[in-house]
């Protein structure tokens, strides 16, 4: 019966190609290359980003005991991860008590399959969506379009990159890569039943999305949410926005489709008290949630009158498998450390190819989809550190990329026969730096080469990507090494 | 006290000036400099790149030199990051649990320059005397991997005649990176162009940090755009005395540039 216990046995499979955004179509490097190129987009990201970093620094600064929390958040989730098979068990058991129906889907294919045969079992062709970084993660609006369902966004932000034809470029703020212009133009082209004179002001803009929600809302009667938090002991589902529209989706309709990745659930109830203080600073920059929904099973007359929860894995158990990189399970999406990473920063998130952009997206793409799908994203980094930082829950996200790079590096060596320039290069400096005489005559060596010049003229690359911006240093008369030797009184040893 | 010098293999290469400044600085605040003549280089870049196998070699290597040693110093934040943060976690995922714990032992005995002053022997002013205006970038690894704090500004406000600058944005990354700053060349030089912006508004002479790699990617981009800006690494600031000369003098440029004194007849 549970696709858990199944997982278990045997290699835990993968989120399959084909179907849902995960992956990219090009590599990272290059992908940012046009991004950085696009003028509009670096002021949009660096104005957004720039302003919810300062937002939520401020409200952080205001707990004395952030530190203790983090740690708190941290735990919790370590413990949940430890016993996942055992908790999602009893969420599954409580929800079904309370007169809900759990389903279990082993990948985005069959959480897919799931979610359509529900909708039409339902008589239905419209769904109002909350926002999701699940349902986005197994495509399952595209598959929702596919059966003929017209599935309607109702976050702000995620309604422009929908009307836009667009992709969602934040975890937070799918639209931070659009400023208020382009909305506008959005809003025109594709919006049913716009205001033609429509302002460009935000509060314009907000109202013309809520004319055309309100409707919505009060019109259709399948709603599909996906969850932040799912308490085990009791099943209750938890969902936090900032809009309300989450509520209304949550409330009005008469059937409420969940998809939740299986790391969402915590053991109990107190837990989410952690969670709910550490969520908004981090996020929004806000002291407290505006919207926290929680419901459990289905009330008798009060909202709606049937609840699925479908239970995602496609590649999480093969995460948890990773005894390093298993901490990206822990993330509660709050996109702090997209907000302060320098790279997303520059690139956005489009870049990246996922619909898990910037630091997180990093580690935790590779991971769901295997390395070598996305074995250009753990180098997306500089590992400034940054992102552990800010991280609520204070994943270790430097050390995962730096164990996700070696893990690429052990598969291409298992995989090709000869290997490759960079494995040599980086094989042969290991064997000289394990011998300091070769060591130190190579230092000469290097010295003595000046053909490049400081500009670099003729380095092949990738150290070309080096000398087109910058100038080589000016290698000095002589090394450290041989200065101390002559002033003769090294320690002399193996 | 009988300190061990880790120069690095950037600074002893390429850098030599910083190096010696370490040891100038140590010995004229009165304490035994030594350099143990096995070690080469921490194995950043290859754990970094994804090579442990590699890296393991050079950690042994590492712990094996210097485990002789109770006090160690390194001019680089970055390279006693890698030595305090990563050498244990190489040894263990190579399952070597030995080897983690003697790494583990040598990391908590390793310290930056900064730390090494202030923490260990007690010092904010050591005397130096550097009449220039000066900004400082905190490298990332100094600051988030090591967690030096204010300790270098502490000292850099102590010497005589240097004129401090705070650097806006100074805790974003310059974009060096390692291997990032190839792999990635063109994010890496967005993040660069940004980090010059903020030094070059400082109006300072003389942009100063922790690591000399992060000064090289630094000094580079100032080089190429001929911006008339120096890096210099915070070590050969200390060591600068009114009799000893300074690190304006010829020769002690470590990043240098097109404005900087040319030490190797090259015209740049
Ligand atoms: S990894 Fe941490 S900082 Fe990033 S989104 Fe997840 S919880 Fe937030």
């Amino acid at each position: 019966m549970t696709a858990a216990r199944r997982t278990f046995l045997g290699m835990p499979a993968l989120a399959p190609r084909g179907v849902g955004h995960l992956r990219g179509e090009e590599p990272f490097p290059a992908a940012a290359r046009r991004a950085l190129a696009d003028t509009q987009l670096r002021r949009n990201l660096g104005h957004a980003t720039a302003t919810i970093r300062a937002k939520s620094g401020a409200v952080i600064g205001e707990v004395p005991d952030w530190q203790e929390l983090r740690a708190a958040g941290s735990a919790v989730k370590a413990a949940a991860m430890a016993r996942l098979p055992e908790l999602l068990e009893q969420l599954e058991a409580a929800v079904t008590a309370a007169g809900g129906t759990v389903h279990w889907a082993a990948d985005a294919a069959e959480a897919n399959r799931i979610v359509t045969g529900l909708v039409r079992a339902t008589g239905q062709d419209r769904v109002i969506k909350v926002k999701s970084m699940a349902t986005q993660e197994i495509g399952l609006n595209e598959a929702l379009e596919e059966a003929g369902i017209t599935p309607v966004e109702t976050d702000l932000a995620e309604l422009i990159v929908q009307l836009g034809d667009d992709r969602p470029s934040h975890i937070l703020v799918p639209a931070i890569h659009r400023n208020r212009a382009e909305i506008r133009e959005i809003f025109l082209r594709a919006m049913p039943g716009v205001d033609p004179a429509l302002r460009g002001e935000p509060a314009a803009l907000a109202g013309a999305a809520r004319a055309y929600l309100r409707r919505t809302f009060l019109e259709t009667k399948v709603a599909i949410s996906g969850a932040n938090f799912a308490v085990a002991e009791t099943g209750t589902l938890a969902v936090v926005e900032s809009e309300g529209n989450g509520r209304m989706c949550l409330t009005l309709p008469e059937t409420l489709i969940t998809v939740m990745g299986i790391e969402k659930v915590i053991p109990s109830w107190q837990d989410l008290e952690v969670f709910l203080q550490l969520l908004p600073r981090a996020s929004t920059g806000e002291r407290m949630n505006p919207y926290t929904s929680m419901w459990t099973g289905v009330t008798p007359g009060d909202g709606p009158q049937s609840f699925h929860l479908v239970l995602l894995d496609n590649g999480r158990t093969a995460v948890l498998a990773d005894e390093i990189g298993r901490q990206a399970l822990h993330c509660i999406r709050c996109s702090a450390c997209l907000n302060v990473c320098p790279v997303y920063e520059r690139t956005g998130g489009h870049a990246y190819g996922s619909v898990y952009p910037g630091p997180i997206g990093a580690v935790l793409s590779p991971q769901l989809t295997g390395v070598e799908d996305n074995a250009s994203l753990p180098y997306a980094s500089s590992l400034c550190g940054a992102c552990f930082d800010a991280c609520p829950v204070k994943i270790d996200i430097p050390s995962i990329l730096v164990h996700l790079r070696a893990r690429h590096v052990e598969e291409q060596r298992e995989r090709r026969k000869v290997p490759t320039a960079e494995a040599a290069t980086m094989a042969a400096a290991a064997y000289v730096m394990d011998h300091p005489g070769l060591y130190a005559a190579a230092q000469r060596a290097a010295r003595l080469s000046r053909l490049a010049g400081r500009r670099g003229r003729g380095l092949p690359p990738p150290l070309s990507g080096w000398t087109a911006a910058r100038d080589l240093p000016e290698p000095p008369p002589q090394t450290f090494r041989d200065w101390w030797e002559k002033r003769g009184s090294t320690d002399e040893q193996p | 006290m009988r300190i061990a010098l880790f120069v690095t293999c950037l600074a002893d290469t390429l850098f030599p000036e910083a190096a010696k400044a370490t040891v100038r600085l140590l010995e004229r605040l009165g304490h035994e400099v030594v350099f143990p003549a096995g070690q080469t280089c921490c194995g950043q870049m290859h754990v970094n790149t994804g090579y442990q196998a590699e890296a393991l070699k050079l950690v042994r290597r590492h712990v094996r030199v210097f485990d002789p040693y109770d006090v160690i110093v390194t001019p680089s934040g970055s390279c006693a990051g890698s030595v305090r943060h990563q050498h244990a976690t190489v040894a263990r995922r190579a399952g070597d649990e030995r080897l983690a714990e003697e790494a583990g032992q040598v990391g908590r005995r390793t310290y930056e320059l900064s730390e090494l002053l202030v923490d260990v022997l007690g010092v904010t002013d050591v005397g130096a005397y550097y009449p220039h205006r000066v900004t400082y970038h905190p490298t990332c690894h100094s600051l988030r991997m090591v967690g030096v704090g204010d300790r270098p500004l502490r000292l850099l406000r102590a010497v005589r005649g240097l004129e401090l600058v705070e650097l806006p944005e100074a805790g974003q990354c310059c974009g060096f990176g390692g291997t990032f700053a190839v792999k990635n060349a063109d994010v890496s030089t967005a993040m660069l162009a940004d980090k010059m912006r903020h030094v070059l508004a400082t109006g300072a002479e003389v942009c100063t940090a922790g690591d000399a790699s992060c000064l090289m990617h630094i000094g580079g981009g100032l080089s190429r755009l001929r911006t008339g800006v120096r890096t210099v690494h915070l070590a050969e600031i200390l060591a600068s005395t009114e009799t000893g000369g300074t690190a304006a003098a010829p020769g002690i440029t470590t990043a240098g540039n097109s404005s900087g004194p040319a030490h190797t007849g090259e015209k740049p």
